[in-house]
């Protein structure tokens, strides 16, 4: 079963097992405008939470995507390097961003469900 | 960029209420609440712009009257050459002519455009220097030229290659104008002044119309469905791709005309051993300029991946160590490339077309190459 969570500075995680899918939501693309770019992180890279994960850039300006939680990236998803307007056409969907070991489940307990994202976003 | 705090103070076009209508999503540019972009968003308005017609509101831009006391346009044009670099005599009447206000070290107080209307000078402006350059007219001019500022006047931008077709309806003189005529013109009756210019490299006028009739005018405008309005991102988009200079980022009260690659914008006469050579602020410097070179010299660049490499990023010449020889001041993802673009400055030895640099992007060096400007060719109606 997936849960998935959000963080305040708009990265949403899918959670299956202990392994997290995280990407950008919907609110975070639509304030970005056309996204021209997404550096991603290397694969066996140990993120710490709420550090500098993925920077995606729109025509205008750069924005860094932040890890929502600790832990080692598995894999991340290729098909943005050709097609970056994926994020903006389906963020929360084909346009994941990476997937991570999560090291402290401990960590999910300050994220937000979706009720209290459209809140938070309102 | 002011604070979200200062919105209050923001000025507005006459076309503000037309921008919110419109969806336009507003941000602090220049003292102004302008429309960054609109629902359609920056790529598909810089597309717009190159295939068929955008509009712009330019009001911001400062738009000035210098009217000879003598009744003579040619002594107001001499007056003005007083304060820059350009041949302004020579400009015909029904003419216009890219210009700069330098200062006593050669350097570029701002960048503007001078037409010829016959019987005065029409001046359009930087909205961040327009209250400086107005000053600095009435200080150095005030004995030749009652200067008058156009406050009361809006500006909009048509542009792109449907751009003549779209104003011509309403338009008479439209299609048989050349790139750089302007001149007092009807437009759907408004009493305008219309040249035939534009900041995209793409065909298209400029109409500065009263500001009572601007949202009329523009709403006249987009009726065409041709026609799209097109936010500042998509300008400056499109103005990079153009390798045009944006005043405070690609030039500035530092750099010389020489040094901003603008050599072609400094006519002959003004030149060493030209019929009017000097006279105008920093002439010392500008002249060595040309007679024996600068150290630096604004350059196009074109990275190798999709990362945009934008303003600030440092230049190296090599992948790793050394000091850092130069800096990007513009930089961004070209829409209709499909690919990154950049423009900076580098020393003029390192300034040859196909020169390989690297600029430092979040702690990698990416690979650039020296590239000819305009990255996309312009399409004026010579």
């Amino acid at each position: 079963m997936t849960t998935t969570l959000y963080t305040s500075d708009h990265e949403w995680l899918a959670i299956d097992g202990d392994v997290a899918t995280v990407g950008i939501t919907d609110y975070a693309q639509q304030q970005l405008g056309d996204v021209v770019f997404v550096e991603l992180p290397k694969i066996g890279r140990a993120l710490k939470k709420a550090e500098a994960a993925a920077v995606v850039e729109s025509v205008k300006a750069a924005s860094d995507v932040y890890a929502p939680i600790s832990g080692e990236v598995l894999e991340t998803n290729e098909a943005l390097a050709a097609e970056p307007a994926l994020v903006n056409s389906d963020a929360q969907g084909a346009a994941w961003f990476f997937k991570i070991k999560i090291a402290d489940k401990s960590e999910l307990g300050g994220l937000m469900d979706e009720a209290a994202y459209k809140a938070h976003t309102a | 960029m002011l604070a979200r705090d200062d919105k209050d103070s923001l000025k507005r076009t006459p076309l503000y209420d037309l921008h919110v209508s419109l969806g336009g999503k507003m941000v602090p540019f220049a003292g102004y609440d302008m429309p960054v972009q609109y629902p359609a968003g920056v790529l598909k308005e810089h597309l717009q712009t190159r295939a068929s017609a955008g509009l712009f509101d330019v009001s911001h831009m400062g738009q000035i009257a210098l009217r000879p006391k003598s009744g003579k346009v040619e002594d107001a044009a001499r007056a003005l050459e007083r304060l820059g670099p350009q041949d302004i005599v020579a400009i015909a009447p029904g003419r216009q002519r890219y210009a700069q206000f330098t200062n006593a070290d050669g350097g570029i107080l701002d960048d503007l455009m001078v037409a010829n209307f016959g019987d005065h000078l029409f001046l359009v402006v930087n909205a961040a220097c327009k209250e400086a350059d107005e000053a600095h007219l009435r200080a150095n001019l005030s004995g030749d030229c009652v200067i008058e500022s156009l406050a009361d006047r809006a500006l909009i931008a048509l542009q792109g290659p449907k751009a003549e077709a779209a104003l011509a309806k309403f338009c008479a003189a439209a299609p048989s104008m050349k790139f750089m005529d302007a001149g007092p013109h009807e437009v759907a009756g408004l009493n305008c002044f219309v040249s035939r210019s534009g900041y995209t490299g793409e065909d298209g006028f400029e109409i500065s119309v009263p500001a009572a009739d601007a949202e009329r005018l523009a709403k006249t405008l987009l009726e065409n469905p041709d026609v799209m309005p097109i936010g500042l991102g998509a300008r400056d988009s499109l103005r990079l791709e153009a390798g045009l200079c944006l005043y405070g980022h690609d030039i500035d009260t530092a750099t010389t005309p020489v040094e901003a690659a603008l050599e072609w914008s400094v006519q002959k006469s003004r030149r060493s051993g030209g019929a009017r050579a000097g006279g105008f602020p920093g002439t010392e410097a500008i002249l060595a300029h040309f007679d024996h070179g600068a150290a630096r010299r604004r350059v196009g660049l074109r990275a190798e991946g999709r990362a945009p490499v934008r303003e600030g990023a440092l230049l190296f010449a090599d992948s790793a160590g050394g000091e850092a020889i130069g800096k990007v001041t513009s930089g961004g993802f070209g829409p209709s490339l499909n690919a990154p673009v950049a423009m900076g400055y580098v020393p003029t030895a390192l300034s040859a077309l196909g020169t390989k640099l690297f600029a430092e992007v979040r702690g990698q060096r990416l690979p650039l190459t020296v590239a000819a400007m305009p990255f996309v060719k312009n399409t004026y109606k010579r």
